[in-house]
């Protein structure tokens, strides 16, 4: 399986985005390179740019990988992107109107009753809500892989709290105290300004009943959670407060913050805390990160939820593989970023396919997220594939599968010079009157030769990615 | 005929709350079966919040507790005007979808000793199928009160043979749901022929029968309910239409006193 | 405008910073008093763990009153949330709970801190190495206070950062007299003692005041003098008198701030014109240890009053 490398393809040479970053790579010593990335790790353990990982015992806190070779895209590519992702975010927010009302879609039999009916992701408690401007899911990270030179494809629709923006911000801000003068050389699309835009884009939804200058705060599960950096630096450099549950209570019919001077209302709410948490008086009565209350005052119109409670039904992984048929449904138009070939093991037919072709495929749990909980068929012993095969035996339903799609490649930076390593892309997507996409991403870069998984709690890596203004 | 309702909640405390907050399905809606001519809500120790339509359609009230408040009292008083149509409210309507009301819920889970109860449900026999299962029921739980909890499950109930209206109507549901049909819990009312002093609220159950709609069942009294009955709030078992569901915080011990009259 | 709970993590944090300092110069002291005397050192060690207030703890775990155990007790004991470590790790996870609202190089310095403690004290410490890790200690948080003293607006989270360090300082001071009180009291004392000039030095080198009273007084140890400077001087930044002058000026900023006084206001105030009317005969008349006992009481009652007034919870 060849992959394609985005700066040299084993065909074609070096690709123009990369000549003038080319050019100056050259005239570089490998020496000072080194000594960089060293800097890069010790800016990022000074700012405590850290994050946690899951069932690791020593190290709560952690940094991940920063790879100091860009990843770079053409400002064509980045608009042949950008039209998909639209389109996309456009049938998701439709696609959760749908479902929180009159089910259209079910009814046109279109995506099966089941997916929706057995699905722990649809809250029937969203059922009628209208949030303002109609935006159920207003910040989204659509995970993107590429195959070759014109093959983009969706891998992921993260529509609940996608993280990693932060690292989108401070890669590029660390590449710019590195490199200065590539900046100079080479003319790439701001991403600074994406908490500005965010803040603008809570703003435009809040609910009619606030003032002029919305109140919004950003509700984090606490500082042991391990996006907890960027919750604080997304509430930092929008300039609200970062609320926790025990800050919050229902006061005059509005979720209100306690200050120092007493409570004060909040319009707009950017949770980073799951529906499960939101609210002990409706969903988990044991949750102490939410807001008791909070979906009566949501109901009730007082305040916006970002992203609202119940959008998971949207980018559940079985809902996923029913996407190209959601875009066409509420578009009217065939979708313009295509999915990976999925079987879904519910199906008998597949499941079949998909346990003689263990060898060949990656499977995943319907409902995970992060990495966890799938199988890398080419990677696993056998002793792992069969274990796994007793899994998928045991509740299909639970799991999809999709064939080990060759990850384009981009250069990293390693001792022995620039080698090349698999990729993908997290562009983060802003909904509310309009949509707005900031020119550029992450890149997650698996940071072990051949490897093809990327997440951060699996050992990969980040890079800066940067949008060509040409 | 012409009902005239008092509902009164109250929870008293052996210390002052420092904050708690009640959610209140006490409102019921004028529909098929009946008409609201009257109705009123008000609140001792506590304030209103926020007012809001939850996903079944039920009018809700968020409540928060006054400061240091001991003690909470919530009344609903009204007059509803009811209608017999031997229970058979109608049409499904409203934006949560009926297949919502087919699936199993913690207190409405299957087993094997509430499959037992009933034949697979459909064709023009169902109505009597559902009176049988109504009988069945009534006959294997006795009615006693005080012998379950809110968090008794219908499987727990049938197996003790003894419940209360909400213990009868999980039973039920759960029972009809097994065998394929949509089925809800009901919250509401009952005029009683010889008192107007009722121990609690009443509940009962309803299946949709295709082409009649939802048909209302009241295990307790084995009857399908009529002119006596006010619908107040529906869900798919009691933890969706509870009168009234809190969270509070502190260690004070709660007491709970409710005194319901209806009288023509 | 502050949310409570960070008014809260900054009042706590900066409490937790003083307190990791006054941990090195408690157990500093110690050091120095154990090296220049005879006889058995037990009795210093044990006035060192009761002015940190960590008796209970202590003898739960140690029998022994030594250096090692008391070093170890003070300086890297996570059992003892008032250790060096437990205290930059408290103060770290407060500080990282209020990031938002302290400037890059404060928190930065304050990470710094966190990272070398964790390193310097992994391992129990040689004896023979006590002293380089007191100084790299007083390093690093004098390096914390330079950068926020350098960085921080003057504005309400400075205030509650303030409030929390004068008035752990205050507390940490009055304990420190409070265990020694009775080498103060002129009663009992006799000029010229090296017992009690031994006693002395151990009170002022535990808040570092042992160059600057020779400034001040200009001669030998005098108790009422030492019971003086640290109480009431005007100028110590280590004594009673001054951490009020302190706690008074933040609350103040907070009543401009907010356009608003509470109780904690006439709290401090009262304590203020009581420290500022009080000669040290006052408070010698009073009994040292009632006067102690009653300050220790009153500044335990501001720091709750504050977190009511504030809505730290």
């Amino acid at each position: 399986m060849v992959a394609f490398d985005e700066m040299r393809p084993e065909s074609a040479g070096l690709r123009n985005p990369y000549s003038e970053y080319d050019n100056w790579l050259t005239e570089q010593d490998t020496a000072r390179l080194g000594q960089k990335m060293k800097d890069a790790e010790n800016v990022f353990r000074r700012t405590g740019i850290t994050f946690a990982v899951y069932g690791e015992q020593n190290a709560a806190e952690r940094l991940i990988p920063f790879d100091i070779v860009p990843r770079i895209l053409s400002g064509a590519e980045w608009r042949r992107l950008t039209q998909g992702i639209e389109q996309r975010v456009q049938a998701l927010n439709a696609f959760l109107e749908d479902i929180y009302h009159r089910q259209e879609i079910l009814r046109a039999g279109r995506v099966p009753r089941e997916l929706i009916a057995g699905n722990v992701a649809f809250l029937p408690e969203m059922i009628g809500v209208r949030p303002p401007a109609g935006v159920y899911t207003h910040i989204i990270g659509t995970d993107i892989v590429r195959t070759g030179e014109n093959e983009f494809y969706v891998l992921e629709d993260n529509a609940r709290t996608p993280s990693g923006v932060s690292y989108m911000i401070e890669n590029r801000e660390t590449m710019m105290q590195l490199f200065p003068e590539l900046f100079k050389r080479i003319k790439v699309r701001p991403v600074e300004n994406y908490p500005q835009l965010l803040r603008q884009s809570l703003a435009a939804v809040a609910p009619r009943s606030a003032d002029e200058q919305p109140t919004i705060a950003v509700l984090t599960p606490g500082s042991f959670n391990s996006a907890y950096f960027e919750h604080a630096f997304l509430a930092d450099h929008m300039g609200v407060e970062l609320v926790e549950g025990q800050d919050l209570r229902v006061v005059d019919g509005h979720v209100a913050m306690r200050t120092t001077e007493g409570y004060k209302r909040i319009d707009v709410l950017y949770r980073r805390v799951d529906d499960d948490f939101l609210d002990p008086l409706t969903f988990n009565p044991d949750s102490v990160l939410g807001v008791p209350g909070i979906m009566d005052v949501y109901r009730a119109g007082n305040i916006t939820i970002a992203n609202a409670p119940g959008t998971g039904i949207a980018d559940d992984k079985a809902i996923y593989s029913y996407m190209p048929e959601i875009v066409e449904f509420y578009t009217g138009r065939k979708a313009i970023l295509g999915n990976i070939p999925t079987w879904r093991c519910s199906e008998a037919d597949s499941l079949a396919y998909v346990l003689e072709h263990l060898g060949e495929l990656v499977v995943k749990e319907v409902h995970g997220s992060g990495g966890y909980g799938m199988l890398v068929g080419p990677a696993a012993t056998k002793k792992e594939r069969e274990a796994f095969a007793e899994k998928l035996r045991a509740r299909p339903g639970n799991y999809i599968a999709q064939p080990t799609l060759a990850l384009s490649t981009c250069p990293i930076l390693t001792d022995a010079g620039l080698a090349p390593r698999h990729v993908d892309l997290r562009p983060f997507v802003l909904v509310s009157d309009r949509i707005r996409i900031v020119p550029g991403g992450l890149t997650r870069v698996a940071l072990k030769p051949g490897s093809l998984v990327v997440n951060s709690s699996q050992g990969g890596g980040t890079k800066d990615t940067w949008v060509l203004d040409d | 005929m012409l009902l005239n309702i008092v509902h009164q909640t109250t929870y008293r405390y052996d210390q002052s709350l420092p904050y708690a907050l009640q959610r209140v399905r006490l409102i019921p809606r004028t529909d098929a079966l009946q008409t609201v001519d009257r109705w009123e809500l008000s609140y001792e120790g506590a304030r209103e919040e926020v007012r809001f339509v939850d996903h079944f359609g039920n009018q809700c009230r968020l409540l928060s507790t006054e400061p240091g408040a001991s003690q909470i009292v919530i009344t609903a008083k009204g007059m509803v005007t009811t209608r017999d149509q031997t229970g058979v409210s109608g049409q499904h309507a409203g934006f949560a979808p009926l297949w919502l009301f087919e699936r199993e819920t913690p207190l409405t889970m299957p087993s094997d000793a509430i499959a037992a109860l009933s034949k697979p449900l459909g064709g023009p026999e169902t109505l009597g199928m559902l009176h049988d299962l109504m009988h069945a029921i009534e006959k294997r739980v006795a009615y006693v009160t005080g012998s379950t909890t809110p968090e008794t499950t219908a499987d727990e109930a049938l197996s003790a043979g003894q419940g209360v209206c909400q213990d009868h109507a999980h039973i039920f549901i759960s029972a009809v749901r097994m065998q394929g049909l949509p089925a809800r819990y009901v919250s509401g009312y009952l005029l009683m022929d010889d008192t107007t002093q009722q121990v609690a609220t009443h509940a009962w159950a309803e299946a949709h029968v295709p082409g009649l709609g939802w048909v209302g069942f009241d295990v307790s009294n084995g009857i399908c309910p009529d002119e006596r009955y006010v619908r107040v709030a529906f869900g798919r078992d009691y933890r969706d239409a509870m009168p009234v569901a809190g969270i509070r915080q502190g260690q004070a011990h709660e007491q709970l006193e409710v005194h319901v009259t209806v009288e023509q | 405008m502050l949310l409570g709970r960070t008014a809260n993590g900054l009042y706590w944090m900066a409490r937790y910073i003083e307190r990791a300092e006054n941990m090195a110069r408690l157990v500093d002291a110690g050091l120095r008093m154990a090296l220049t005397r005879n006889e058995g050192d037990v009795e210093e060690w044990t006035s060192v763990i009761v002015s940190s207030g960590v008796e209970a703890g202590y003898r739960q775990k140690h029998t022994e009153f030594n250096a090692a155990n008391v070093c170890d007790y003070l300086l890297r004991d996570a059992e003892n949330g008032s250790s060096v470590l437990s205290s930059i790790e408290t103060a770290r996870t407060n500080a990282r709970m209020v990031r938002t609202a302290l400037t890059r190089e404060t928190w930065e310095s304050i990470n710094d801190a966190w990272m070398s403690f964790r390193r310097m004290l992994a391992s129990p410490i040689d004896e023979r190495e006590v002293p380089k890790v007191l100084d790299a200690i007083k390093r690093e948080t004098a390096q914390i206070r330079g950068a926020f003293q350098g960085t921080m607006l003057r504005n309400e989270i400075y205030d509650f950062c303030q409030l929390g360090l004068h008035v752990e300082r205050a507390d940490n001071t009055a304990r420190i007299l409070d265990v020694k009180y009775y080498v103060l009291l002129p009663s009992i004392s006799w000029v010229g003692s090296s017992m009690d000039n031994y006693q002395w030095e151990s009170i002022l080198r535990s808040v570092s005041a042992h160059r600057s009273y020779r400034w001040v007084y200009d001669a030998a140890y005098k108790p009422t003098n030492i019971a003086e400077f640290l109480i009431l001087s005007r100028r110590m930044p280590r004594s009673l008198a001054f951490c009020y002058r302190m706690i008074d000026e933040s609350l103040e900023g907070l009543a401009n701030d907010y356009g608003n006084r509470h109780m904690s206001h006439e709290m401090c105030e009262n304590t203020l014109s009581r420290l500022k009317r009080m000669t040290i005969k006052d408070v010698l008349d009073e009994g040292l240890h009632e006067f102690l006992t009653d300050f220790l009481i009153r500044t335990n009652n501001l720091g709750d009053q504050v977190a009511r007034d504030y809505r730290f919870f």
